[in-house]
């Protein structure tokens, strides 16, 4: 382990501030010990709040890193306060210590020099995590170098309530066809939020006989083209939603309630193991089931990013590298806790770490690995932002 | 002496903790709207932030919407609030609807509209209740109730909020007026009693609460919290389109959101303007109408109305509150079950330490800033009467700066000009961001009944030797004890209802019942938005009982302090 570390310190750039040095390891911990993390993570969801806080308790015990979260409602309030720091001239103890990030935000803070990095690389746990078989270094195409790292793997899966709906669809456009025989029984998010663009992005790579084109930036000359597609699936399936299309789940875990409460019968969700948690905690049937597509279904890395003005980059990276941990990411993924998709490559765990993987009862509604099948990667992050903006003037303003 | 000399400056100071923050925030404002956000590397001034906002297909309704939803829940609510004054007060009835109104003020907007919205919609538990019995649905029809695109159910959920607001501001403020004895005469002049009181104890009651329902209004117009959870959202109102742009990763967006702003605050000033008009209309008519001098016809049905109105408001939010409080215990609760399958106490043991904590937090920030508004509207209002400084209409009108001035426009802009004098966030500028929103309220709720004041209580206490001091302390505070605590009870609620003050000044740091609760409304868990929402409920609910309890214990020999 240590010559890795040395081997990190050797290729990383050296460091222009002076922060801690992430290859440093040592002074790292050593600089961490006492320092208060306010970490901003969305707060919608009470089991991921319980999990940050069970990771405040270990940090605390571990390496005296006192861990604070921060509940948003929206990432991008936290982006908006690095910036309003920014301006104020306010570059060195930050209100915002790590950020739960991925997509459009960490592209837009990467872009405008906002985060602290590159360290992801330089953590000690970094060895354990599959480059090769989850999309850690890459999000939503936009290359990542550093400057965040993974600590969950996300995949859309549908959410189906076989006691009304008892057979699974193999493709968006079956979901169509189920929708046209059982109107308003299906709904998503409405864009932009993240989970809707998400759904709208699924057809999109669902219904194109090759999505290869949306690994490239969207340009004037094919976008038109090449959305066509998507706006003729939805003119046909708006009709079929729940209240028509007239109005929308705010976002993805406000969906839960409505199938619970018998409005609708499919919904979507980023997370694998979402349904099998909210089962055991009464927020779903017992006789809900999760599906993906024939083809496969969009899947991407949740990360941690921390803010260039940080005042406790160390705690914070502490804090991150703990994230990678077995101990952490087997907690994430039991569904009684999280259900969240681990980071980690099997092969690089010890026999011991591994076995606490292959004992998690995975729940009734979450499929295995091998179930969820091809992960397609996330197209390239202006298609979303395109295709939310023409959602919302489509169909986000009709009477 | 040293009162004597600190006391002039009070009113300009007070003045200046109010809109000092806000022309700051909006400063900060302005110069996005027009392009200028050097941060993002934006350079102004430019029209294209207007441009890109009239550009969005949605923007005709979602100007419309905040105007119509605004006005209609005032009126309504006001006309709600009359027909309950003019035909129940001073019966035991009243008594019992006061009684029932009053506690409801307290519940926050956000938990109110959570608990309206599960009673009327589809799967609802009205629906509940007559499924599949009456109804036939063995699950629930798909009909567009809440989130309607005319903002009906908004509308609906505002007024039963807006309702015991103001009723109790109207009370506090009967107090003032001679009701007794106005209401003797007409009745032995024949009139009913609806009408009498309509024709001479209204219009003296509106001239006191005329501030409160412009706040009514301006809140109405530009509410967030409410609006997403009962209000369209193809498109939503402006306010929430604002939020909406002010946190798009774009930071370009920033720019459309602050020229939303600036529309939003003329929306605001354009509806006020009319409503100030429509006063003038309705007080021609009115006088036609008294000059005819109808005793009444239709007395009966119209006070009938306006008790099973008032009855819809009370039973609208108990009934909410108390399907917050059963989720708040509910295991799997499963549509058309009218009660969960089982209890459990999984979802108050989980967020146990959570809301102890965010309830200390929610009670010192609210208690620290009430007590400064407190005294600085107090002392403002001392230092008027011995001085004669007279409040022109000018000084009233920035007075209502921070209620007119949409929070999302001013916000931001404030947060940036806290970081440069190095305040940084924490508890003391978010304390200080709730004063700049907590004075108004408590100086609006108490500075029409201190100013209405009997003076010759003051000239007798004089002719007895004592000095203003000891006239304020032993004569003044004591008679105006019920019109303190009420104006000290809606600046504790106005302090917890706070969401975004305590999010944006505060960095996130700070958690409030009403910040974690409006986090956990966005994931849609019932169980967690039941628990919190009561707590929420209660911090609000037990200064608003001490405050209609403690002057029934202090004045219960004092008849005529008591006022109902």
């Amino acid at each position: 382990m240590k010559y890795l570390t040395i081997l990190a310190a050797l290729i990383s750039p050296m460091a222009a501030l002076a922060d801690p040095p992430p290859a440093d390891w040592d002074a790292v911990l050593a600089e961490a010990k006492g320092e208060t993390v306010y970490w901003n993570a969305w707060g919608g969801s009470t089991t991921t709040n319980d999990f940050l806080a069970w990771v405040g308790e270990r940090v605390s015990e571990d390496y005296g890193v006192t861990l604070e979260h921060v509940k948003l409602t929206d990432t991008a309030d936290a982006v908006t306060r690095v910036l309003s720091e920014k301006q104020a001239g306010q570059n060195d103890d930050s209100a915002i210590d790590m950020i739960w990030i991925n997509g459009a935000n960490f592209a837009a803070m990467k872009d405008a020099d906002l985060l602290f990095g590159p360290y992801a690389e330089q953590l000690p746990n970094w060895a354990l995590v599959d480059v090769e078989g989850k999309t850690v270094q890459t999000d939503f195409t936009v290359p990542v170098e550093g400057y965040e790292s993974p600590w969950a793997m996300a995949q859309v899966v549908f959410v189906q309530d076989t006691a009304d709906m008892p057979e699974r669809l193999g493709s968006m456009q079956a979901l169509q066809e189920w929708a046209q025989a059982n109107p308003g029984r299906f709904s998503y998010p409405q864009p932009p939020d993240f989970l809707g663009t998400t759904f709208l992005k699924q057809v999109l790579v669902d219904i194109l006989p090759d999505p290869s084109v949306l690994e490239a930036p969207a340009t004037d000359e094919n976008y038109d083209e090449v959305t066509a597609p998507l706006w003729a699936y939805l003119d046909a399936l708006t009709p079929n939603l729940w209240r028509e299309g007239k109005a929308y789940p705010a976002t993805g875990t406000a969906m839960f309630p409505l199938i619970a409460d018998d409005e609708v019968d499919l919904s979507i969700s980023f997370s694998p193991g979402a349904a099998s948690t909210a089962i055991a905690n009464f927020e779903l049937p017992e006789t809900v089931r999760t599906f993906v597509l024939d083809k496969g279904t969009i899947g991407n890395a949740s990360f941690v990013a921390i803010p260039y003005n940080s005042g406790s980059k160390a705690g914070a990276m502490v804090v991150a590298n703990f994230l990678m941990s077995p101990e952490a990411q087997a907690r994430a993924q039991d569904p009684a806790i999280l259900g969240y998709g681990t980071v980690l490559n099997m092969d690089a765990l010890s026999a011991e770490e591994r076995a606490v993987f292959d004992g998690l009862d995975l729940g009734v509604a979450t499929l295995t690995p091998a179930e969820l099948g091809t992960v397609q990667a996330e197209p390239h992050p202006s298609w979303a932002v395109r295709i939310a903006d023409d959602w919302v003037s489509r169909y986000g303003v009709a009477q | 002496m040293k009162a004597r000399r600190f006391l002039p400056l009070l009113p300009m100071i007070t003045l200046l903790a109010m809109i000092g923050p806000v022309l700051a925030g909006l400063y900060g404002a302005v110069l996005p709207a027009f392009g200028h956000l050097p941060a993002a590397g934006l350079f102004g001034p430019s029209l294209a932030p207007f441009e890109a906002l009239f550009a969005w297909q949605g923007l005709p309704r979602a100007m419309f919407l905040p105007v119509w939803i605004g006005l209609a829940s005032t009126t309504i609510s006001l006309l709600i609030v009359a027909l309950i004054m003019a035909g129940w007060s001073g019966t035991r009835s009243f008594t019992v609807l006061e009684r029932m109104l009053s506690p409801l003020l307290s519940v926050p907007h956000a938990a109110a509209a959570f608990g309206f919205a599960f009673l009327i919609s589809p799967s609802g538990w009205i629906s509940r209740a007559l499924s599949p019995s009456v109804t036939g649905w063995d699950r629930p029809p798909d009909l567009l109730i809440v989130q309607d695109p005319w903002g009906l159910s908004m509308i609906a959920g505002l007024v039963i909020k807006e309702v015991p607001f103001l009723m109790l501001i109207a009370l506090a403020a009967i107090g003032q007026v001679d009701t007794k004895r106005s209401a003797m005469i007409v009745q032995a002049l024949g009139y009913r009693r609806l009408t009498g009181w309509l024709k001479t104890v209204f219009p003296l009651v509106y001239a006191q609460i005329k501030f409160p329902i412009y706040v009514v209004l301006v809140y109405a117009m530009s509410v967030v919290d409410v609006a997403v959870i009962l209000g369209p959202n193809t498109p939503s109102t402006l306010s929430v389109q604002i939020v909406k742009l002010m946190s798009d990763p774009d930071l370009g967006m920033r720019l459309q959101a602050a020229a939303g702003a600036l529309v939003q605050l003329f929306l605001v000033i354009g509806a006020l303007g009319f409503w100030l008009i429509m006063e003038r209309v309705v007080r021609r008519f009115g006088l036609a109408w008294i000059g005819t001098g109808q005793r009444g016809k239709y007395d009966t049905i119209t006070w009938q109305i306006g008790l099973v109105l008032a009855l819809f408001c009370a039973f609208s939010v108990s009934f909410g509150i108390a399907s917050l409080a059963i989720w708040s215990f509910a295991g799997y609760w499963g549509f058309p079950d009218f009660l969960p399958d089982q209890f459990i106490l999984k979802n108050w043991m989980r967020h146990s330490d959570g809301t102890l904590e965010a309830l200390g937090e929610t009670v010192l920030i609210g208690s620290v800033a009430t007590l400064t508004a407190l005294a600085l509207t107090i002392g403002c209002l001392e230092a008027e009467y011995r001085y004669k400084l007279r409040v022109t209409s000018r000084g009233m009108l920035l007075l209502y700066l921070p209620l007119l001035v949409p929070q999302t426009a001013f916000l931001p802009g404030l947060q940036t000009l806290m970081l440069n004098v190095g305040l940084g966030v924490g508890r003391g500028p978010v304390i200080f961001a709730h004063l700049v929103f907590v004075l108004p309220y408590v100086f609006l709720s108490l500075a029409d009944p201190f100013r209405a004041w009997d003076a010759r209580m003051g000239t007798i206490a004089a002719a007895l030797r004592a000095s203003p001091d000891r006239v304020l302390w032993s004569v003044r505070l004591p008679m105006l004890l019920r019109p303190i605590l009420t104006a000290a009870a809606v600046g504790l609620a106005v302090s917890v209802g706070q969401y975004l003050p305590t999010l944006l000044i505060g960095g996130g740091r700070i958690e409030t019942l009403t910040t974690e609760a409006v986090a956990l409304a966005s994931g849609g868990d019932r169980r967690a938005i039941g628990v919190y929402g009561l707590m929420q409920t209660a911090a609000a609910l037990v200064p608003f009982s001490l405050a209609l309890l403690i002057p029934a214990i202090v004045w219960r020999n004092r008849r005529g302090l008591r006022h109902g």
